[in-house]
């Protein structure tokens, strides 16, 4: 199974084992990372499971769709790599790839 | 009660808000007993997807776990699974399940969550008429859900339009009996209902509106559903979409105070100071809404009520209260909710339904309290900050869409 690297806003790294075809944020609240909520689990309903992507992974994650991009637009320091962790989709691509989560969800 | 005292926590109800207690409490640093028990065989899941995905078959029961069967061991979380509290002792302390046996507790977490109604119809017992709120119950219902089988949905509440919804995908031919004049009545407004009711027609969905069924036609299984005028709709499959009541069976039995579920304050405790009740079950005073009372069926009242009793029991920080929230998904619609609509004065329409992309904002006297965004997440993210933090937008603002939601929102006062 791919490997994620999670790392909280304190530095504190999670390394998840998470299925392919499962998205990003399940395989962290499956796992009970702290500093993803994902509140609606994966409905893009509430904007709570977002993630930084780690730069050099950001050709493979692939770009925020057109919901993501205004859920985001209300969250709290959004930056170019900001993405909705339930809307990216784990693949073996994705083995190794890194996100930093906010200092907060709400 | 100070926390120190509480060693040992039970949690009657293994839905979502149950689990999430459960885990919270872990997660608080809460290093004494806890015991999740549920009536059901699965370890706490998300029910909002049977009506969705799961019953379209683009998710597994795997995906609808709150968390893998194996972390609640792992986290020395005794999950009792299929197993039935029958009565409270309030007095001693304890919980009576299934069997006789009994468990003590320093704390309890009522988490009962709700029943489905069932019809009270001639018939209604007929194999084919179908609940909707267990994974069983869709389980049950999913080998009939096949192209032109012949669905009838008694009610159009969410969980009828979204199952109407599937259906239709999956080639069913589908009729929705609603005794109201027009769908969600309960839940949102005539403007709202209005698209949706177009939208589903659309989409190849028949509609008898004001239509009272009389009673459930078959032998052994369903055959159809005659109405009280006189006209019968054949049928292979019936759902019962007609809502839930609260499970106040055992808040009952013990005597805490209930009304419209189990009465409690702003930090979900009831009557009894020991005892705390979230979920479906329970009503709490709306913090953005006069502190009225509100039994509200959503994952977001579910969750909340676990993360305010979590942090309640381990002395954590006290969750700042959200504006009430919910979504519905029917075909490629996402409906995304904030705020609580009943008691609105005025609708103001952002965009245009004809674009299956609009919103719809309610108003009270001059004070924005809900939104219904249709494919619009800006205009429901920003409404929900807004109603959370006690500001409005002049409905005249609304309708200029060459102003982004969020320049409206950051002038908002």
């Amino acid at each position: 199974m791919p490997k994620i690297t999670y790392i909280e806003a304190s530095g504190k790294e999670h390394v998840i084992e998470a299925p392919v075809g499962q998205t990003v944020m399940e395989a962290a609240v499956k796992h009970a990372v702290p500093g993803i909520d994902a509140d609606c689990g994966g409905a893009c309903a509430c904007a709570t499971c977002h993630v930084y992507v780690d730069p050099e992974w950001l050709s493979k994650t692939g770009e925020q769709n057109s919901m993501e991009q205004s859920m985001l637009d209300f969250a709290n320091d959004v930056e170019d790599n900001s993405r909705l962790s339930c809307q990216i989709k784990v693949s073996a691509e994705l083995d190794g790839l890194v996100v930093r989560l906010p200092k907060s969800q709400h | 009660m100070s926390t120190g005292e509480i060693k040992r926590i039970i949690i009657i109800g293994a839905g979502q808000a149950g689990g999430e207690t459960a885990q919270r409490l872990r997660q608080g640093g809460f290093a004494g007993d806890i015991t999740l028990i549920g009536e059901e065989p699965a370890p706490p899941y998300q029910r909002p997807p049977l009506s969705k995905g799961y019953l379209k078959g683009d998710l597994d029961m795997d995906r609808l776990l709150l968390r893998p069967a194996t972390v609640y061991a792992e986290e020395n979380i005794t999950l009792l699974t299929s197993l039935r509290a029958v009565w409270i002792d309030r007095a001693n302390k304890r919980v009576r399940v299934e069997g006789g046996r009994e468990l003590p507790y320093d704390a309890l977490v009522l988490a009962t969550g709700a029943k489905p109604r069932k019809l009270t119809l001639v018939g209604a017992d007929l194999a084919g008429v179908h609940l909707f709120r267990t994974a069983a119950d869709v389980d049950a219902l999913k080998p009939h859900f096949v192209r032109d089988a012949k669905l009838v949905v008694v009610g159009a509440g969410y969980i009828g339009l979204e199952a109407a919804a599937v259906a239709r995908q999956l080639g069913l031919s589908v009729t929705v009996i609603e005794t109201a004049v027009r769908p969600l009545a309960r839940v949102t407004s005539p403007e709202v209902a209005g698209f949706f009711l177009d939208e589903h027609t659309r989409q190849g969905v028949q509609f008898v509106l004001g239509g009272q069924p009389a009673m459930i036609k078959g032998r052994e299984r369903v055959t159809g559903v005659a109405l009280v005028d006189g006209t019968e709709i054949s049928a292979d499959i019936v759902i019962a979409g007609i809502g839930v009541n609260p499970d106040i069976a055992l808040a009952d039995q013990c005597g805490l105070e209930v009304e419209n579920g189990i009465v409690t304050d702003a930090l979900c405790q009831t009557s009894d100071p020991a005892v705390f009740a979230i979920g479906d079950c329970a009503a709490r005073p709306m913090a953005h809404f006069d502190k009225r009372m509100a039994r509200l069926e959503s994952v977001h009242n579910a969750m909340e009520g676990a993360k305010i009793v979590a942090a309640a029991l381990t002395g954590g920080k006290p969750h700042t209260v959200e504006a009430p929230w919910f979504w519905s998904d029917q075909y490629d619609l996402k409906l995304q909710i904030a705020g609580l609509f009943q008691g609105y004065d005025n609708v103001v329409l952002r965009g245009v339904m004809a674009d299956r992309s609009f919103a719809a904002f309610y108003y009270k006297g001059p004070k924005l309290i809900a939104v219904d965004a249709v494919n619009r997440p800006a205009e429901y993210l920003g409404a929900k900050m807004l109603i959370q933090t006690g500001r409005t937008i002049p409905p005249g603002e609304l309708e200029d869409e060459t102003r982004p939601m969020k320049e409206l929102v950051a002038a908002a006062r």
